[in-house]
């Protein structure tokens, strides 16, 4: 049975409004949660600021113990947590759970990859001024990383949209949702069409928001 | 004002100990612009960042301000840190804040009152001459304006020191000059005592009154300026002297002209109070013989004049040498020697 098209419109509507709100607010926890991990990673490298050779080695082995799972199988593997923590495992917000922490540790590496190629000459030019390594780390490392970081952030979202479809399959609703049930499972082309193109629509505004924004922080 | 005793840094580099700088002692006193010149690899690099401990000493001791720095805390060192500035060759500004930013950041540190930042900004921005700049990035900067702008954010917060790491090497001759002016300002109206290192003599006889020259981690050489190149003791010392005065000729040269000229050849050297007085025409001339300069120069060192002549003496074996003998009571008088 294929859908009636003058009644679906409100449903891609609501299920576009899902993915939005998935996306985002896995954005928002992951980004603060990423960010903090990315900059531990930075910091207590050897000869850092904070060199630390426990805390990096055990951040290093847990997210190579998480990032190579993939994620429709680490979706459904911590869903025992995601009851635990979120009450349930169906829906919207259920399914932000286990994109947050597999975004998180997404994020971290982002924010490493892009503390390290800062020239190591400002660091050790900021040291010579007399800054703490808090003052670095909030007053230098975060605003020359800044630039690159959104763009990194713009990836990352762009996969989220992707975690998003995945997330729906197994009840978190949304576009990924939609399709799968409409598109695949009823043969129905027509809702298929619709949603990967609200989806390439979805990636090329956060693409070029995230350029946009990028390049007022970017200085070279 | 800079005290290093005795002070060695060895680095552990995959297991094997590669050591930088090997028993330095050194005094740096108020007022003065201490050159240190090496190769590259010297270990100049290390020595100067001794100072403010962004290398720690493996053993020696350090005083800085009346500071030692062997038992100073990390807080006690980031308040003695502000109270030395730091340039570098690769400037190291932080390209996400405009030229203002950068200058202001070290009195951002200090949570000094906005007001104080602008107008001490400001004031450091007409010193170095980029009050027009304050709102670029950077980026839209050329080299020279890069490193006035890494001179104005070490002053920011008055420091009484100045490190420069190779502050000109990444620039051409004649902003060189230009940042070298700036720096001989700074050491003037601002009473900062300078240590800077460089690989060029260039700058060492420019604006330096004091020099130390460095070889494989060691100070092999140290003194006024203006001694160290009129006397200099070490081949390392020669070789970075000629780079600059032009002192000396080639072998081959020597070899062919005296095939020409074939009496002996002498260097002799002019400093202090020898060079205003027409010392060589007055005692050759007393002796009726006749002298002709092969080669030579004269330069300005320090604001005093330093020559350096080859020169061959005609006439009678013993004539000439009673003339050396005169020239060596008030002159440098050597041979010159085919190596």
């Amino acid at each position: 049975m294929k859908v009636d098209w003058s009644t679906f419109w409100p449903r891609i509507i609501e299920a576009t409004g899902e993915t939005i709100t998935m996306v985002i607010l896995t954005l928002i926890f992951a980004s603060f949660i990423g960010v903090i991990i990315g900059l531990l990673l930075f910091v207590t490298r050897k000869g850092n600021v904070l060199e630390n050779k426990t805390i990096s080695i055990c951040l290093n082995v847990l997210i190579n113990i998480i990032r190579p799972i993939p994620f429709i199988i680490f979706l459904v593997a911590i869903s025992p947590l995601t009851r635990i923590i979120m009450g349930t495992t169906i829906g919207t917000f259920a399914a932000v759970f286990p994109m947050t922490i597999a975004a998180s540790f997404a994020i971290a590496r982002v924010v490493e990859n892009n503390l390290v190629s800062i020239d190591p000459g400002i660091i050790e030019a900021s040291k010579a001024m007399g800054a703490s390594p808090f003052q670095i780390i909030f007053g230098v490392l975060i605003p020359e990383a800044l630039g690159p970081l959104i763009l990194g952030l713009t990836f990352i979202t762009v996969g989220l949209i992707d975690f998003s479809a995945m997330a729906g399959t197994v009840g978190g609703g949304g576009l990924g949702d939609l399709s799968m049930t409409y598109g695949y499972q009823r043969f129905d082309t027509s809702v298929m069409v619709v949603t990967v193109v609200i989806l390439i629509l979805l990636v090329q505004i956060s693409q070029f928001l995230g350029n946009l924004l990028s390049r007022a922080f970017l200085r070279r | 004002m800079i005290k290093l005793e005795n002070v060695s840094k060895t680095f552990e580099y995959k297991g094997k100990k590669v050591a930088a700088v090997k028993d330095v002692s050194l005094q740096i006193n108020k007022g003065d612009i201490f050159g240190i010149i090496g190769f590259s690899g010297a270990g100049k690099s290390t020595l100067v960042r001794l100072v403010n401990l962004l290398e720690k000493p493996t053993s020696g001791e350090i005083t800085v301000s009346d500071h030692r720095l062997n038992s100073i805390s990390s807080k006690q060192l980031r308040h003695l840190r502000r109270k030395i500035g730091m340039i570098f060759q690769s400037f190291n500004l932080f390209n996400s804040r405009t030229v203002f930013g950068n200058v202001a950041y070290p009195l951002k540190l200090e949570n000094r009152p906005k007001e104080e930042i602008n107008r001490r900004v400001t004031e450091l921005l007409r010193f170095v001459g980029l009050e027009d700049k304050a709102d670029k990035y950077p980026e839209q900067l050329s080299g020279g304006q890069k490193q006035r702008v890494g001179i104005a954010r070490a002053l920011a917060t008055s420091p009484d020191i100045l490190l420069c790491d190779e502050a000109t090497s990444a620039l051409d001759p004649e902003t060189t000059g230009e940042i070298l002016n700036l720096l001989k300002r700074v050491n003037e109206e601002y009473n900062i005592t300078i240590l800077l290192i460089t690989h060029e003599m260039n700058v060492i006889r420019s604006i330096c009154n004091r020099v130390a020259v460095m070889e494989n981690g060691r100070v092999i050489e140290e003194g006024e300026v203006y001694k160290v190149f009129s006397d200099p003791q070490e081949n390392t010392t020669k070789n970075f002297i000629s780079t600059v005065l032009n002192d000396r000729l080639s072998t081959q040269l020597i070899e062919k002209l005296k095939k020409k000229h074939p009496s002996k050849f002498y260097r002799i050297i002019f400093s202090g109070e020898a060079t205003s007085k027409p010392i060589l025409s007055e005692i050759t001339s007393k002796h009726h013989i006749k002298f002709n300069i092969i080669y030579g120069s004269i330069n300005e060192l320090q604001n005093q004049l330093f020559g350096n002549l080859i020169v061959e003496f005609i006439g009678d074996e013993q004539v000439v040498g009673e003339v050396l003998s005169e020239l060596k009571i008030v002159l440098d008088v050597k041979e010159v020697e085919l190596a």
